[in-house]
């Protein structure tokens, strides 16, 4: 089976004045379909970096990467704003949903910019991916109205919508307490195992239990990655776990 | 481009912050409906203006006694006896292309009828009059050349002066003194309103300029000629003729100065006019400035828009935005909300003139032509005003704008 994401010594320097500042330092890495990764590391350690350049927000200065058979490296702005459309989805930790924007027009954001869907296939499509996130009720509610799990669970989502061949998530329960974090990750392992690939940022290395391979990096450099033993199921934890408590005053 | 989905974005952005979107789209709303309204009032004087000279008659070609020219003491316009009636008679049998002529005289006067007086202006006319004029009667008839050539004591009446000697009664056939002499009245003049200066034309009672010369005031000299030029055409040459003609008749030599002054109704009409198109000029350029301001309004408020929406243009860019998507989004919310400052300016300039009509009573005259020019305006100014926000929002890079707090 070929790898989906492929990235061969693939390096990205700063300059910040005279001073070089080498985020990336030649990596290179395979990720098949299917899998669940987690990335680890310090701040400073070159995994935000690495997720600008697997997300095509960012090209890398040297090396090669190629996702889902498409050579990222040579593709122009314009290019690289319809690969991410087409085949990535973002969660991001803070949510970004937009403001006074229905639960359902956020997810359908994605889709504003895609070619050829008329607005009932849009509106079709969304709702399906709310309906994956089991917020199929909440279509019509702004992200205030919503607690932080549904607010990110809405971001999912929106991630979702365009069936991307790969999720990337950003610190995705950086802002979420303890309950709500295993909550979001039970929605990625369902995804996972419905086929979605996803590649995760995260410092917690609870939540990185819940993925299948954990790659830690440090100074732009991988130095661990191994598949996870001991995997926590986020289902089995939820039974475990205290119900919500009201908050009181 | 995705036009339909560019539309479908901005309008969904304009719709979560309506406080915003009606506060930019204020500014414009007053600057195109001051346009509208203060173009509307400058129009409306214009076109007054228009009417009124209108009213003055067709082709018309005036001879005053005296003289406007600045050297030495003259007494005026019409105030230095120097036109005679031959001189009148010349300029018919002598100038072709007249149609029509009228010596005129003019008293002010307290005229009497009954138990009734009123002061007014007598004109003493040539049946011509009627026709320089273009003033119909609304009951009777006009003297006749023949009421002319023997003095005849009858008047035509003027439709205020009416008014005030008979009431609501008709005036046909009644007997109005005019400094003691009896004149019976045949004919009542329709209506003609304020004239150029603002005088009441109606005020006036019209008498064989015979008859006043002989048996009212005594004098031999005209105050003025009217004349009527067969068509507009021979009003660049006919004035130049009747000078040649009088000057030559009143025997003033080269470099002399006229003892008399000619003017058509093109000058009146061109000093006239030339007032109220300042005035209309003026107006616009004023209220032109505050539709500048509304422009400089949205810049404002779109540059603090994409400052306060960075991390959305961010998201937008994420999952698949192009610069132009974002550029074109910015643009056409820009565009969008001028149009409907400027759909809605419009009808509030509108209603400002109506009002202004209404309550100040000033003529105001809304052209369709102010309205197209203020609405493609309100676009412009979106679109210059929107381009520069809307660029640099499209050049945000998007993992700046998604790490922007």
């Amino acid at each position: 089976m070929g790898a989906l994401i492929r990235l061969d010594k693939v390096s990205k320097t700063y300059r910040t004045g005279d001073i070089e500042v080498h985020a990336v330092c030649g990596v290179s890495l395979d990720i098949g379909a299917g899998e669940f990764v987690a990335v680890m590391g310090a701040s400073g350690s070159g995994k935000s970096t690495l997720m600008n350049i697997l997300g095509c927000l960012d090209r890398p200065t040297s090396g090669r990467y190629v996702l889902d058979g498409v050579e990222v490296s040579d593709l122009d702005r314009d290019q690289l704003a319809d690969l991410r459309n087409r085949k990535l989805g973002f969660v991001f930790q803070g949510f970004h949903l937009l403001s006074r924007t229905s639960a359902l027009e956020n997810v359908e954001l994605p889709l504003l910019y895609a070619r050829g869907l008329t607005t009932a296939q849009q509106r079709e499509r969304a709702l399906r991916a709310l309906d994956l996130v089991g917020l199929a009720d909440r279509a019509d509610h702004y992200p205030n109205q919503l607690s932080g799990g549904q607010q990110q669970r809405v971001a999912i989502a929106r991630a979702l919508v365009n069936e991307p061949v790969l999720l990337l998530a950003d610190e995705p329960t950086g802002n979420l307490d303890s309950r709500t974090s295993v909550e979001i990750m039970g929605v990625f392992q369902r995804l996972n195992a419905q086929g979605i690939t996803i590649l995760m940022v995260t410092h917690e290395s609870d939540i990185a239990r819940h993925t299948t391979r954990t790659i830690v990096m440090r100074d732009g450099l991988i130095v661990a990655d191994a598949p996870v033993r001991e995997r926590l199921d986020a289902a089995v934890e939820l039974r475990r776990l205290p119900p919500v408590q009201p908050v009181g005053p | 481009m995705r036009p339909l989905a560019t539309a479908k974005i901005a309008w969904r952005a304009l719709r979560r912050n309506p406080m915003r979107s009606a506060l930019t789209t204020l500014g414009i709303i007053v600057g195109v409906g001051a346009v509208i309204a203060m173009v509307g009032i400058g129009n409306g004087a214009k076109a007054q203006v228009e009417a009124q000279i209108a009213s003055l008659g067709r082709n018309v070609i005036l001879v005053f006694s005296g003289s406007t020219t600045a050297s030495g003491l003259h007494t005026g316009m019409g105030s230095a006896g120097t036109l005679t009636v031959e001189d009148a008679d010349a300029i018919g049998r002598e100038i072709s292309g007249v149609v029509a002529i009228s010596p005129e005289v003019r008293i002010v006067t307290q005229i009497v009828a009954g138990n009734q007086n009123w002061a007014t202006q007598v004109l003493g006319e040539s049946p011509d009059y009627f026709e320089i004029r273009q003033w119909a009667l609304a009951e009777g008839a006009p003297f006749t050349e023949r009421d002319v050539r023997s003095a005849n004591k009858v008047a035509v009446i003027g439709r205020t002066t009416a008014q005030q000697l008979y009431g609501g009664d008709s005036p046909i056939g009644r007997v109005v003194r005019i400094k003691n002499v009896p004149f019976v009245v045949v004919g009542l003049l329709a209506p003609k309103g304020l004239s150029v200066m603002g005088t009441d034309q109606d005020d006036v009672i019209v008498v064989p300029y015979s008859a006043a010369m002989k048996r009212v005031t005594g004098t031999t000299t005209l105050r003025s000629i009217s004349i009527q030029a067969a068509n507009a055409s021979l009003l660049a040459f006919l004035p130049q003729q009747i000078a040649e003609l009088l000057r030559q008749r009143h025997r003033i030599g080269p470099g002399r100065d006229d003892d008399f002054t000619v003017r058509t109704q093109q000058d009146i009409a061109e000093a006239a006019t030339e007032t109220s198109r300042v005035m209309t000029t003026l107006l616009g350029a004023i209220a032109s400035v505050s539709l500048i301001v509304g422009g400089i309004g949205i810049m404002n408020i779109m540059l603090v828009s994409v400052t306060e929406r960075t991390r959305e243009i961010g998201i937008r860019m994420a999952v698949g935005a192009h610069a132009r998507d974002i550029l074109m989004q910015f643009l056409l919310e820009a565009i969008a909300l001028s149009m409907a400052g400027g759909v809605i300016g419009i009808a509030v300039g509108i209603v400002t003139a109506k009002v202004l009509s209404a309550v100040a009573n000033w003529p105001t005259l809304i052209s369709v032509e102010s309205i197209a020019v203020a609405f493609l305006f309100s676009a412009a100014v979106g679109i210059f005003f929107g381009f520069y926000p809307a660029r640099k929002a499209s050049r945000l890079d998007p993992i700046t704008a998604l790490r922007y707090e």
